[in-house]
């Protein structure tokens, strides 16, 4: 004879202490912060300080958005800052060395950021690499192919002065096109992400891999997209920030990837996977660049801008953790 | 002659260090609900694991509706009419019901690669309604109680509209009406023509839903019986290849009128309501109620794994506190848990390293450094004295069937010479031969002075090991049997005395 189960929560219940409150958590950290910068620093208010964050948080926002999906399969992305460069660098070659059209240049960046995404999805699914290892080697390789394309030098888009005038052109609000590009690839990977067999495989690996195997799905081509979409961002992000500097810096771009790493945590997007969204990403991405400009408005060395960055970093992932300890 | 579904003949399968199957053979027909038994490691999930293309046989041939054919993948399987559920859970929790249904399946949307969430949740209410379930499609997995879990897990198995549906122990979480309903859907599948294979260890169950009953042992095919002609008893021989004696082992008496654990007024939220009992040297102390009722909550609180927010624990007559486990292996008491496979073992370490897991610090020197030669004479004491079948102390815990992972951790509390033993579920997934051994065991415990605690979801198990029984619901207990005066029946009023619960 058997006995009978306990009744199982409301969805309510469930809703209450699910994966938005960490996103409005992360809003409302926002918010605070940028009441507090505007009260306490002085010059901190004002149309063209909240411009710069806007500007300084386009390259990172774009990475972020990218790595938030390899993440939420419970995978990580290392060599996103270095792919990066070399995407941009890919760029410099087609657009200026090669002097084809810039339409091509900026297809190169993608293609070369999604080829940066399949080779590191292949490693991971087909090699069976643990993501950590596969992107940290990658990190290497496309640091180092960056500087043996370019021959170690910066590639200058002065021939193309179309490049930089399209992405920081200021037509709306005095706000550089790059924001909108980074907001526009968000609002696709929020599609992806909620709206596709794409997003619901994302979520589905992240939950239990085996899980997903087992009902029939193809884990392994799937991991593997994933990361090819990652990989697109990548080439985004080269793009942005090529248009930033309006040239290709092969010695740019390690370091990155903790900044976008730590947006997507921030925003609530769960390093043991099934759990995150391009939303919260977005906020912790602002969250970042809002912290960073606001202490340095407020004078406070570079030194220093590191450990307090850290020290948020920490907090709001242990915040969530304290969080989901007491709802479960 | 109906055309047989499955056959299969002449099935191998080995693992590194395992040779799980030998010349293995088994049939289905049509219309026909063919259970499969055997003890723990007799290989019967690897065979059907072979079947549903889990694995890939070594040797041998299937025939699916007379074709050979090859079963490459879970895919394989599921596009040639073959579904499985298994023992353990393979949900996605942070989706949500209709989703882990149809997962791969996604109905689409204006584009192909756009997901339909409209449609996908009214298909899973379809199917809910054709099934009789009372499930909330939208409702994440990771919220359900797992007795729910299961029934997504059966809701899914079922939405494929297969011509096989293998079931691997369905009704561990099951309460008995949920039991009948789902006999009750295999039954009409069955009618329907389809081959249902049943693998349980819950004989009587099978009695009264199998045509037919395959026994295997050691990873070889003994036989096929029909269940009308078949008894019991007679099944549980070819399961064990030895005649087992159904009488309970002896419980010994209990005379020792020592308290060595008592608990005063313990509190821990909702589940942990002012409990409150005592325990004596040498007795076997059962705690029953239904799943949920807060039992393991109590033992955790004792154990402190979990904190108590109030409340007394008394060892031998001296207060104690207990702020986390190891200060209650420090005073003696060990805690096996539900999961041994999570919270009791270190699954990809030997036998030895697990056997002296909770003990380490005698096995090593000042320096920390581990003294082998003592770990391995200690292990292989254990592993003799409580007969754990294992090739070698070196082999890794997680190729052991359940019933010797059980010991193993047993072997852990009694090397780390604890004398109040909490076992929580102590035979959960653990075939009948080994069930007799570990109540064998724990009578023995119990005859050299050892007190244990026992919760149990299984009221026969319970009636026929404890001296004591307290039953609990709601967080609170409800009250106390003895031994002699013990009836399920009682068992069960006091385990759903709500009234009295909600008015206190």
């Amino acid at each position: 004879m058997q006995t009978t189960s306990a009744p199982a929560r409301s969805r309510a219940q469930s809703l209450l202490a699910g994966e938005s409150i960490q996103r409005l958590l992360a809003l409302a950290a926002l918010v605070i912060l940028l009441v507090f910068f505007s009260i306490v620093v002085p010059h901190f208010a004002s149309t063209n300080n909240y411009i710069d964050i806007l500007t300084a948080t386009a390259v990172n926002g774009v990475l972020a958005t990218g790595v938030t999906f390899v993440i939420i399969t419970g995978g990580i992305d290392l060599s996103v800052g270095t792919g990066m460069t070399f995407t941009s660098v890919v760029m410099g070659i087609v657009s200026v060395n090669m002097g084809l059209p810039l339409p091509l240049g900026l297809l190169a960046a993608l293609a070369a950021g999604a080829l940066v995404g399949v080779i590191n999805g292949a490693l991971i699914a087909k090699a069976k690499l643990p993501p950590f290892i596969a992107t940290l080697g990658m990190l290497y390789v496309t640091l180092g192919m960056a500087q043996v394309i370019s021959d170690v030098h910066p590639i200058y888009f002065d021939q193309e002065p179309a490049f930089q005038q399209f992405f920081m052109a200021k037509p709306v609000v005095g706000i550089p096109n790059i924001v909108w590009v980074m907001l526009g690839g968000a609002a696709v990977a929020w599609i992806l992400l909620n709206k596709t067999i794409l997003g619901r495989y994302t979520f589905a690996l992240g939950s239990n891999e085996e899980a997903t195997r087992l009902s029939g799905v193809n884990v392994d081509r799937w991991k593997i997209i994933v990361y090819a979409v990652d990989g697109l961002f990548i080439g985004l992000a080269g793009i942005v920030i090529a248009s930033r500097m309006n040239s290709a810096q092969p010695g740019l771009g390690m370091g990155y990837e903790l900044d976008a790493i730590a947006a997507a945590v921030i925003g609530g997007t769960s390093l043991s996977g099934g759990e995150g969204s391009v939303v919260g990403t977005i906020i912790g991405a602002f969250l970042i660049s809002t912290l960073r400009i606001g202490l340095s408005v407020a004078g406070i060395p570079d030194q220093w801008k590191s450990v307090i960055t850290g020290l948020v970093v920490i907090g709001a992932v242990w915040l969530d953790i304290l969080r989901r300890r007491s709802r479960a | 002659m109906a055309e047989l579904l499955v056959e299969m003949t002449g099935i191998s399968k080995s693992f590194p260090g395992v040779h799980a199957l030998d010349d293995c053979r088994f049939e289905l027909h049509p219309g026909e609900v063919h259970a499969l038994v055997g003890e723990n490691g007799a290989g019967k999930s690897t065979l059907m694991k072979i079947l549903a293309g889990i694995y890939r046989r070594d040797a041998g041939t299937i025939r699916f509706k007379g074709q050979e054919v090859e079963i490459a993948s879970p895919r394989a399987a599921q596009d040639l009419g073959i579904s499985i559920i298994h023992q353990e859970l393979n949900l996605m929790g942070h989706l949500t019901v209709a989703q882990n249904i149809f997962i791969g399946r996604e109905p689409r949307g204006a584009a192909p690669f756009l997901l339909d969430e409209k449609t996908l949740n009214a298909k899973a209410r379809e199917l809910f309604e054709t099934l009789h379930l009372k499930l909330d499609p939208r409702a994440r997995v990771s919220s359900l109680a797992v007795a729910q879990q299961q029934m997504v897990e059966i809701a899914k198995a079922l939405s494929f509209s297969s011509a096989v549906l293998i079931m691997d122990e369905p009704t561990a979480a099951l309460t008995d009406t949920e039991i009948d309903e789902l006999f009750r859907i295999i039954r009409h599948l069955r009618d329907q023509g389809k081959g249902i294979v049943h693998i349980s260890h819950r004989l009587e169950e099978l009695k009264q839903i199998s045509n037919r009953i395959t026994v295997m042992r050691d990873g070889r095919f003994i036989a096929t019986v029909n269940t009308a002609d078949a008894e019991i008893q007679q099944i549980i021989s070819m399961m064990v290849g030895r005649t087992v004696f159904e009488a309970t082992p002896e419980l010994p008496e209990q005379r020792d009128p020592n308290v060595v654990l008592e608990v005063k007024g313990l509190n821990l939220g909702r589940q942990v309501r002012d409990i409150s009992f005592s325990l004596h040297r040498g007795e076997i102390l059962g705690i029953a109620g239904l799943v949920g009722a807060g039992r393991t909550e109590v033992v955790r609180a004792i154990f402190a794994a979990d904190r108590p927010e109030s409340g007394q624990v008394t060892i031998n007559g001296k207060q104690v506190v207990i702020h986390g486990p190891s200060d209650a292996v420090h005073h003696g008491i060990a805690y096996l848990s539900e999961d041994r496979k999570r919270y009791g073992l270190a699954l990809g370490m030997d036998v030895e390293l697990n056997t002296v897991l909770a003990s380490l610090r005698r096995f090593a020197n000042g320096f920390g450094w581990v003294r082998t030669g003592a770990t391995r004479k200690q292990a292989l004491e254990q592993v003799q004295a409580l007969a754990i079948k294992t090739p070698s102390i070196r082999q890794r815990v997680k190729n052991l069937s359940g019933g010797n992972q059980q010991k193993v951790v047993i072997a852990k509390w009694l090397t780390a010479d604890t004398d109040i033993l909490i076992f929580d579920e102590p035979t959960r997934g653990i075939d009948v031969g080994a069930k007799s051994e570990i109540y064998r065991l724990l009578n023995d415990l119990a005859k050299q002075g050892k007190s244990i605690i026992m919760i149990s979801s299984e009221l026969p198990e319970v009636l026929r090991m404890s001296h004591r029984i307290l039953v609990m619901c709601e967080g609170r207990i409800t009250g106390e049997l003895s031994s002699a005066e013990a009836t399920q029946e009682k068992i069960m009023t006091l385990a759903t005395q709500r009234e009295a619960v909600a008015a206190a």
